[in-house]
Formats: structure tokens, C-alpha cells, sequence
């Protein structure tokens, strides 16, 4: 990632005493879509504000295509953005709000009419250019404002939860819309959200936020194989965590003294021996064995069934350790097992050290 | 027995003192409009007969012309005045960036709250010193003030309405924040600005108290000249003076009604109305 076309440096913002946004730092690739996941309060609608220019960082720097924006109003910043709410004006049509932008540029009055044009047939809303917003459903609302947020070929185009207020097949169906129209247009994305699914779903990178810090930034396989933080092994997917104490590290390669016994996994960031870890896995990659049995290279971890959770395409034990741990188990449920797993069966579960991450103990 | 007496009882009680106030209060009305039609050269009810002298006597005077001209002259320019100042306080107040805005909004109502004697006595002190009393300028101030806390409340009431996400979604679309607020929110308050206007019109033009204290023979309004006239030779002129200004109050009221009602949202072909209580 050489030359971004965006770039946050140490960004923070400050309400008053409480740290909304700390010390953020990324930068974003030329037609890059980069979602901004993590719960409410999080910090990363301040983030985009800031980018927006409707908010000033408290310290930092943010820069545009090479140049710091920190000084420049919003209206001289040509980003496009979309809000969570559409706020589109209720008083002018929807020609007249996706005109606007046109307007403010002082846009010939042809010109105007052929980019309007074109850009709702792009949307899919020909034709509703003398309606009113309040006349049109969510998802049109929606469509509205992006078609606004896009006309004037803008280079970034930030998006605040645009989904969160549709019911879920729309919104399923305006992911692939939107993503769609991210690789026609080759326009950068930034979309804030706090639903994973949908984070996993459109993105090419996923910044995960949490208490105001950007957790981690990566690609969804990265979040998912490699997470940093035990927020975002927990975020991101479903992980089992394994409370120990670290026993030995070598090589990249960590083995912790859990209650069930010695477990082994990877570890990007070097541990003091002895001291508190969690060991992730998730639970995909755990096998359950009928019984005990040799089982080569993998840990083990004895336990007892303790309930079965039938989802369609997975099945879900919950696996009471020997140790005193809860373990949660994924299978793919392809039919009807010949020897059906049932709840009180003693089981082994076993993973490989691969497929397993230790982190920090901290919330 | 006792269930379905009362459940007749309380409505029928209820009706009844409704259309017993709305006789107390509408009557004077109805009673000064019936008068100003009146065929009988004394203030008599019911009168005699009908006819529209009063109101030829009332275009044939020069004292009740002059009145009236004191009156919309005072009126138009405080009216106009005290709807740019109260909206420009009343935007300020509710974007909420000014520090003590609570204490500056509650300084901009004083004129509603203080008794009107109170205002006008103090008016009468600072505007002598300041050679405005008995001036038409003095009286434009003085309704201004007056019809200020109308417009504010009025404003500020339709700002509360409006997303202000409406105003950063026009700057991030290249507004600045002059232009976003002239596009974007002054159209939508704009049938707010207007009632706001009718009410500091009605408010000017139906002033006594603080116009006793501050006009003089020469600059005479309206409602002053009623005043004088009722203490003096009571003739049905005052009614026919009294009927114009209740048509222009009432005239500026439905006007008032028929904006608030454009502000309401155009009719959404979608969405589901249920009458009151009948919600599922």
C-alpha cells in the first residue's frame, strides 16, 4: 500500500474528558473498500465525520491524495457521503436533491439534467425524478441518497450504517448493489456498520474499532485466521477462548498450561513466560472424536457433551471440559450421522496448533 | 343503573360548559360586529335596524384615517424587523453552538412573561431620554420588542423539527454554510417564519398598553384611538373600528392555519392512517 489515496496519521478527538477516537492511523488504497466495524460508541461515526469534515480532529493529520484536508470545510473536500438517516431534503424532488451537488458546482443546466439522468438510470429509480423523498420507500430513499453522494464523481465516498434502517433481505440486496457499485465506478469506499456480516460481505479491508482505538485493519482472511486482540477474535466470527498461563514460546509457536492440559498455538506477539494468555480457536476448526484414540499431531481436550445445537447447515455441541471450560464445536451437518453425537457422550476435541491463536488476557 | 346514568350525565355536563365558554368568549365579538351595523346613533343592543353608516363615518374621518395609517405603519415595519430578528435568534438558539443559550432565550421571552404595564413604564422612561416617545419610531421599536418572543417561538419550535444531519449533508455535497442554510433549511422553516410574521403583525396591530404610554396626539394608533373614543362620546364608529380589527385578526389567523397546514407532510400514498383511537 504505497501510494493511498487516503491517509490518517494519530487522528484523535476529544469530547470534553471522554476520548471518542484514539490515536487512529490507516490509510486507504485508490478503489479500495474499507469498512469501519465495531459496536456504537465506538468511535468510528466520529471517524468518518472527521474525514467528512464535520467534525475537527482534536490532534492528528488527515490527508487527501497527498494533501493535509484538516484545514478545508467540508464543502471543498469533494466527498461524497451518505448518512445513516439518507437526509435527504424533504422539500425538493428527487431530481432536485440529486441535482444539488451539481447546483453547488455551479454545473451548466444540460449538464445537470444528463448527469441526473444517468445516475438514477445507475440506481435503478429512472423516472422518480419529480417524486417526493416521503414518497418513497426505504430502499429508494437509500438509492437517493447515493445517487446524490455519487453524481459529482466524487473520489471517497463515505457511507454512516446506510443499511441499518432497511429489514434484512433488502439490505442483503443492497450490499451486492452497493458493492457492485463500488467496482463500476472504482470509487474508494469507506463504510462505517456494526454488523460483521455485512463487513465480511462488501469489504476488501475491515478496521475493527473498539473503545475508540482501531483494533486491527486487515482483510477479512487476516481478521479471521490472525486476530491481534481478543475483541476481534471475538467480534469477528465466533471464537472459543482458553484461559492459561504461558508455559513455553518458541518460534512464533506458544504452549499454555490450561486446566485441560497443555495447548499449543500460534502467537504473533511475543509472551513473558508465565503469564496470563487466551488461546483462540474457532469452532470450525475443532474435531470431535468419539472416545479416546491416537489423534497425531493435535492437542486434545477430554470432555462430555452437554447440549446439541441443530442450525440447518451446522450442527452446535457445547462440550463441558474436563478442566471446567465450555467449548463450542461447529460441525457441517451433511445428513443423517450413522452414529449421531448426543448429549452426555464422552468426546475428545482436538485442533491444530495452526489453527489456533494466543492472545493477551484483556478485555 | 347508576353506570349508564352517569356515563350520560358527565358528557352532557361537559358539552354544556363548553358551549357556555365558547358563548363567554365569543359573544363580545358576535355582539360588537352586530352593533357596527346598527341603524341607532348610541351604542344599543339589539339595534334597531341595519344599516352602514358607521362605516361611512369611518372612511369619512380624517382622526380614524390617520389612526389607521399611524397603525399599519407601525405594524409593517416592526412586523418585518421582529421576524428577522426573532428568526435569525430563534436559528442560532437551536443550533445550540452559543454559550448561555438557555439564559439568552429566556431574555428573548421576557416581553411575554413581564406584565405589559411594567414593559411599557420602563419603555416610557428609557424612550423619553432618548426622544422617542410619541414618535412612530419609538412605536416601531416598542412592538418589535413586543412581537419578537411570537417569531422566536414560532421558529424555534419548527427547527426542533429539522434533521440538522440536512445542513452537513449539504455541506459535504459542496454548500457552504451560508448557501446550506438558505437551499436546505430556511425553505423548510419558511411556513414558520411566515405564521411568526402574522402574529407580530396581529400583536402590533392590537397593542394598547405599551401605545397609551408612547404615542401622542400626533402619532396616534388604532387601538389608542378606541381607547380615547370609549372614555369620551360613545358612538357605533368604535364597533365598526372594532369589527375591522377582528376581521384582520381573524383574517390573519386562518391565514396562519392554511400555511401550518401546507407544512405538513404531502400526502404519502403509502402510508397507513388510522383515526385517533382506532390504532390497532
Amino acid at each position: 500500500m504505497t501510494e493511498g489515496l487516503l491517509h490518517l496519521n494519530e487522528v484523535s478527538k476529544g469530547f470534553g474528558i471522554v476520548i471518542a477516537v484514539d490515536r487512529i492511523s490507516f490509510t486507504l488504497a485508490e478503489g479500495e473498500f474499507l469498512s469501519l466495524l465495531g459496536p456504537s460508541g465506538s468511535g468510528k461515526t466520529t471517524t468518518l465525520q472527521m474525514i467528512a469534515g464535520l467534525t475537527r480532529p482534536t490532534s492528528g493529520e488527515i490527508q487527501l491524495a497527498g494533501r493535509p484536508i484538516s484545514p478545508l470545510p467540508p464543502y471543498k473536500r469533494d466527498i461524497g457521503m451518505v448518512f445513516q438517516n439518507y437526509a435527504l431534503f424533504p422539500h425538493l424532488t428527487v431530481a432536485r436533491n440529486v441535482a444539488f451537488p451539481l447546483e453547488m458546482r455551479h454545473m451548466r443546466r444540460a449538464e445537470i439534467r444528463r448527469r441526473v439522468e444517468t445516475v438514477l438510470k445507475l440506481v435503478d429509480l429512472a423516472g422518480f425524478d419529480d417524486r417526493y423523498p416521503r414518497q418513497l420507500s426505504g430502499g429508494q430513499q437509500q438509492r437517493v441518497a447515493l445517487a446524490r453522494a455519487i453524481v459529482f464523481e466524487p473520489k471517497l465516498l463515505l457511507m454512516d450504517e446506510p443499511l441499518g434502517a432497511l429489514d434484512k433481505k433488502l439490505r442483503e440486496q443492497m450490499q451486492l448493489e452497493i458493492k457492485h457499485l463500488h467496482k463500476r465506478l472504482g470509487v474508494s469506499i469507506i463504510y462505517v456498520t456494526h454488523d460483521q456480516d455485512e463487513a465480511l460481505v462488501m469489504s476488501d479491508r475491515i478496521g475493527v474499532f473498539n473503545k475508540g482505538r482501531l483494533e486491527q485493519i486487515g482483510t477479512v482472511e487476516q481478521l479471521y485466521e490472525q486476530p491481534m486482540t481478543r475483541f476481534v477474535a471475538e467480534f469477528v466470527g465466533e471464537s472459543n477462548m482458553v484461559r492459561g498461563a504461558v508455559r513455553e514460546a518458541v518460534n512464533g509457536c506458544c504452549t499454555l498450561e490450561t486446566a485441560d492440559g497443555p495447548l499449543r498455538g500460534r502467537a504473533r506477539q511475543a509472551f513473558t513466560i508465565g503469564s496470563a494468555a487466551l488461546i483462540s480457536v474457532r469452532p470450525e476448526r475443532v474435531r470431535l472424536e468419539p472416545g479416546a484414540g491416537v489423534v497425531g499431531d493435535r492437542d486434545r481436550i477430554q470432555g462430555r457433551i452437554s447440549e446439541v445445537i441443530y442450525m440447518g447447515r451446522l450442527r452446535k455441541y457445547v462440550i463441558d471440559t474436563a478442566g471446567g471450560q465450555k467449548l463450542v464445536v461447529a460441525r457441517q451437518a451433511a445428513g443423517v450421522e450413522a452414529k449421531p453425537l448426543t448429549v452426555g457422550d464422552a468426546v475428545v476435541a482436538t485442533f491444530a496448533a495452526d489453527d489456533a491463536v494466543v492472545l493477551e488476557d484483556t478485555r | 343503573m347508576t353506570a349508564i346514568y352517569s356515563e350520560r350525565f358527565w358528557p352532557a355536563l361537559r358539552a354544556c360548559m363548553c358551549l357556555g365558554i365558547v358563548v363567554f368568549l365569543i359573544s363580545p365579538m358576535v355582539i360588537v360586529v352586530i352593533i357596527s351595523f346598527s341603524s341607532a346613533p348610541f351604542l344599543t343592543f339589539p339595534p334597531p335596524g341595519l344599516s352602514l353608516q358607521w362605516y361611512r363615518k369611518l372612511s369619512g374621518s380624517s382622526v380614524w384615517l390617520d389612526a389607521i395609517a399611524t397603525s399599519a405603519t407601525v405594524m409593517l415595519p416592526s412586523a418585518l424587523i421582529a421576524t428577522f430578528a426573532g428568526t435569525a435568534a430563534a436559528v442560532g438558539l437551536a443550533r445550540g453552538r452559543i454559550p448561555g443559550a438557555a439564559m439568552i432565550a429566556s431574555l428573548i421571552m421576557a416581553p411575554m412573561i413581564v406584565p405589559v404595564i411594567i414593559t411599557a413604564a420602563g419603555m416610557l422612561g428609557v424612550f423619553r431620554s432618548w426622544g422617542l416617545q410619541g414618535t412612530r419610531l419609538g412605536l416601531i421599536f416598542a412592538h418589535t420588542t413586543l412581537a419578537i418572543p411570537y417569531v422566536v417561538f414560532t421558529v424555534l419550535a419548527a427547527m426542533r423539527l429539522v434533521d440538522d444531519q440536512l445542513e452537513s449533508a449539504a455541506l459535504t455535497l459542496g454548500a457552504t454554510q451560508w448557501r446550506a442554510f438558505w437551499r436546505v433549511t430556511f425553505p423548510l422553516i419558511l411556513p414558520a417564519v411566515l405564521s411568526g410574521m402574522l402574529f407580530a403583525m396581529v400583536v402590533s396591530f392590537d397593542e394598547l398598553v405599551v401605545s397609551i404610554f408612547l404615542s401622542s396626539p400626533t402619532v396616534r394608533p388604532v387601538t389608542v384611538q378606541m381607547w380615547s373614543d370609549v372614555r369620551g362620546d360613545v358612538d357605533p364608529t368604535i364597533a365598526a373600528m372594532g369589527a375591522l380589527l377582528l376581521a384582520f385578526s381573524v383574517a390573519a389567523l386562518l391565514l396562519e392555519t392554511v400555511l401550518n397546514r401546507q407544512r405538513r407532510p404531502v400526502a404519502a400514498p403509502a402510508a397507513k392512517t388510522f383515526p385517533q383511537g382506532m390504532a390497532p
